[in-house]
């Protein structure tokens, strides 16, 4: 993976002692709140309902061993010993002291880490396949394009005080596993008919109260022009949004309102204008950049194959965990391995720091000491033998961690929600727990289905993208339940539509198995729902769902 | 007060003119862009000093042919998380030309000090707490950047890539 160099060093060093001399001006009163805020949040550091949140970022969410441990170090020291994976790839603990945060930082600038925008009206963790560099569809290694983005947002100066937030995503394959169409600006990378590498790039992408899909506004930006084109955006962005509402303040309303061919000939003419050669990208130094990402020495002897089928066979509950968590690896004999965070009656998301440093020894051992992030809230080893497959497994799943639902209905993306976080309108996490327990015993017929769960407005559950999506309301005190159907990230993303009144508390988990009932009965051969439902419409749906009342 | 790019602190010698004010005996005067475009023939004969205080919507562009004209021009920070005015102080440097001196007015806070001046402002208008905080050291918590915007200074490309030549 990248390794800071000395630059990267004293960057991070400089931050946490500008960050350090913050605090301290904030402690001695010097700094008020209001004028605190935007600092720590630009430090990731939320205050919430019970005590401070500090986000960490895990850019394009890769980690090697090194980095789980000191998570799990922070989390045991410094929190109650656990920590929760986000939707950004990013890390969450949610019961910090604004006296230590200073020294927290510094901890994680010791491993090469920082919090540095993971909050704020900037740009976001630029996120990636969680299977960057070894997928097998892929056309380029997106990760040295992630790191050179991470690095020219970092603390830019004419981009940190934008009209709100900012989440960039890359995507180099066939499949899109970064969800790259709810971005503020989604890069897909391309190949020109000369063989170049450049990147098509969709703007307008996001959420929250006004969920959009972003929208392609130029097929090929040759990745020279990778800085002077985002620079166009971001300045077209920052002069033109919206700043009198929060929530008509991301791009997408900015997209929306001038309508996206608009918005694109406004890109066009700011780009033309500005000097391209100042900023062009070498090939020299992407390749230098990209050498921080070069393939491990793999073992490329055949796996023994005979005795991984053997233990398939003597192992139903092994089984299911080979079929649902391992992915096609692009070296013959390795596998990637899903990691799910996702355990029947959990926290999704949620990971303690005895297991981080499990996954920590295990990714030592068996994946180069390599690890990553998914966006769906699991973690993944990305270089795993075959034939080793089976002892992992058995490891894993003596620490809880060995749940065989990747892609399945209790895979659920789900926000922290009211149990934390002070924006939340409702719990999602119980909500979650009740369903993932009502569903496990049969999500192998049901099949390949994502359930997606937010506790406000907001989003961060990705309800709209869920195939049945659930977002937590308040109404008149009591905590009811939208939902919505048919959403789908990737390639073809959908946001999903409300259908009717929303339900109950006690009322959501019948209701959900109700409609999965419908759609076992409805689909067609391998359909998947968003499929059937755009076939068969909402009205099905909405009797099953309603029919009970 | 003003603090200039070096971190030293002076008094501000520009008097704004209001836009329906006359007479004003100040040897420099800012306008707004409004009493500019309106300008009378006086104002734009005078052999004062002129400065023109932009607004956060300005049409850069339509400004070209008559930036010689000032040696001073002022952009706002009605909040300071409202940051257009970085993007309409760098086009101002790198695409219009525009050499003189830039200040940045409005809420101007310690911790922007530093992304303000790589955007090209040279001078900024502060309070008291200025000289009390010491926020000159602002300018001096970072010595490498990620990205180069108008401060010309080494960035983290040019210095990777010169590293190796």
């Amino acid at each position: 993976m990248y390794r800071y160099d000395d630059f990267d060093h004293r960057f991070v060093d400089e931050r946490v002692a500008q960050y350090r001399d913050q605090v301290r001006r904030r402690l001695a009163g010097q700094l008020s709140e209001d004028e605190f805020r935007p600092l720590r949040l630009m430090n990731g550091l939320y205050l919430q309902l019970h005590a401070y949140m500090l986000r960490i970022a895990i850019p394009y969410g890769v980690l090697n061993s090194a980095k789980l441990r000191k998570l799990a170090h922070v989390a045991r020291r410094y929190d109650r010993g656990f920590g929760h994976f986000t939707t950004r790839q990013n890390l969450q603990l949610h019961w910090i002291k604004l006296e230590d945060t200073p020294d927290i930082l510094a901890e994680l600038a010791s491993v090469e880490m920082h919090a540095i925008q993971t909050s704020g009206n900037s740009f976001r963790n630029i996120t990636t396949d969680p299977f960057a560099g070894v997928a097998a569809d892929e056309i380029e290694d997106p990760r040295p394009y992630a790191e050179i983005i991470r690095q020219w947002s970092t603390l830019h100066p004419e981009f940190s005080f934008l009209p709100r937030k900012f989440k960039i995503a890359v995507s180099a394959s066939a499949e899109d596993r970064a969800a790259v169409k709810m971005h503020d600006l989604g890069l897909y990378l391309r190949r020109n008919e000369k063989g170049e590498t450049g990147f098509e790039v969709l703007v307008g992408g996001g959420l929250g109260r006004t969920p959009l899909l972003a929208h392609s506004i130029k097929p090929f930006v040759a990745r020279r022009d990778l800085f002077s084109y985002l620079e166009a955006v971001l300045r077209v962005y920052n002069r033109y949004g919206r700043r009198d509402n929060l929530y008509k303040s991301r791009i997408k309303i900015l997209v929306q309102s001038l309508g996206p061919a608009k918005f694109a000939a406004e890109v066009e003419a700011e780009w033309r204008a500005t000097d391209r050669d100042a900023v062009a990208l070498p090939d020299n130094y992407i390749a230098e950049i990209a050498s921080g990402f070069e393939l491990p020495d793999y073992d490329r002897s055949p796996a023994d194959e005979q005795a991984l089928e053997q233990a398939i066979a003597d192992n139903p509950a092994f089984a299911r965990w080979a079929k649902h968590n391992v992915t096609a690896h692009k070296v013959p004999g390795h596998a990637v391995v899903t990691i799910s965070l996702k355990p029947v009656g959990e926290t999704p998301g949620d990971c303690s720091a005895d297991q981080m440093d499990l996954v920590a020894d295990l990714a030592d051992e068996l994946s180069f000491g390599e690890i990553r992030v998914a966006y769906e809230q699991n973690l993944v080893l990305p270089n795993v033998r075959r034939d080793r497959l089976f002892g992992l497994w058995q490891r894993l799943d003596a620490a809880g961690l060995g749940s065989s639902n990747i892609g399945l209905a209790s895979d659920i993306i789900c926000c922290p929600g009211m149990d934390y976080c002070s924006l939340a309108t409702a719990r999602s996490i119980p909500v979650a727990q009740r369903l993932a327990r009502h569903l496990a015993g049969r999500e192998d017929e049901i099949g390949r289905f994502s359930i997606k769960i937010s506790g406000c407005i907001n989003a961060c559950g990705h309800h709209h993208l869920g195939n049945i999506g659930i977002l937590g309301v308040d109404k008149n005190g009591e905590e009811v339940y939208q939902i919505t159907l048919g959403g789908d990230a990737g390639n073809g993303a959908a946001i999903g539509q409300i259908i009717g009144p929303a339900v109950k508390s006690d009322d959501v988990t019948g209701a959900i198995d109700r409609l999965i009932a419908a759609y076992e009965k409805l689909r067609q051969g391998e359909e998947r729902f968003p499929e059937t439902y755009r076939r068969v419409g909402a009205a099905p749906f909405k009797e099953a769902l309603y029919a009970a009342r | 007060m003003l603090l200039g790019e070096d971190g030293s602190l002076r008094d501000d010698i520009w008097t704004d003119l209001g836009d329906d004010e006359v007479k004003n005996g100040s040897a420099a005067i800012t306008v707004s862009l409004a009493r500019w475009k309106k300008a009378d023939a006086a104002l734009r004969a005078s052999n004062r000093k002129l400065g023109l205080r932009l607004p956060n919507d300005a049409a850069l562009e339509e400004l070209k042919p008559d930036l010689d004209r000032f040696e001073l021009i002022v952009l706002n920070f009605p909040k300071f998380t409202d940051g257009r005015a970085y993007s309409q102080a760098r086009l101002l440097r790198a695409r219009y030309g525009y050499r003189g001196e830039l200040r940045a007015s409005g809420e101007v806070l310690r911790d922007q000090l530093l992304f303000m001046r790589r955007c090209g402002f040279n001078s900024f208008h502060v309070g008291e707490r200025a000289i009390r905080e010491d926020w000159a050291k602002a300018f001096s918590e970072f010595d490498v950047f990620y990205q180069t915007a108008q401060d010309g200074g080494p960035w983290v490309m040019r210095q990777r890539l010169g590293n190796h030549r």
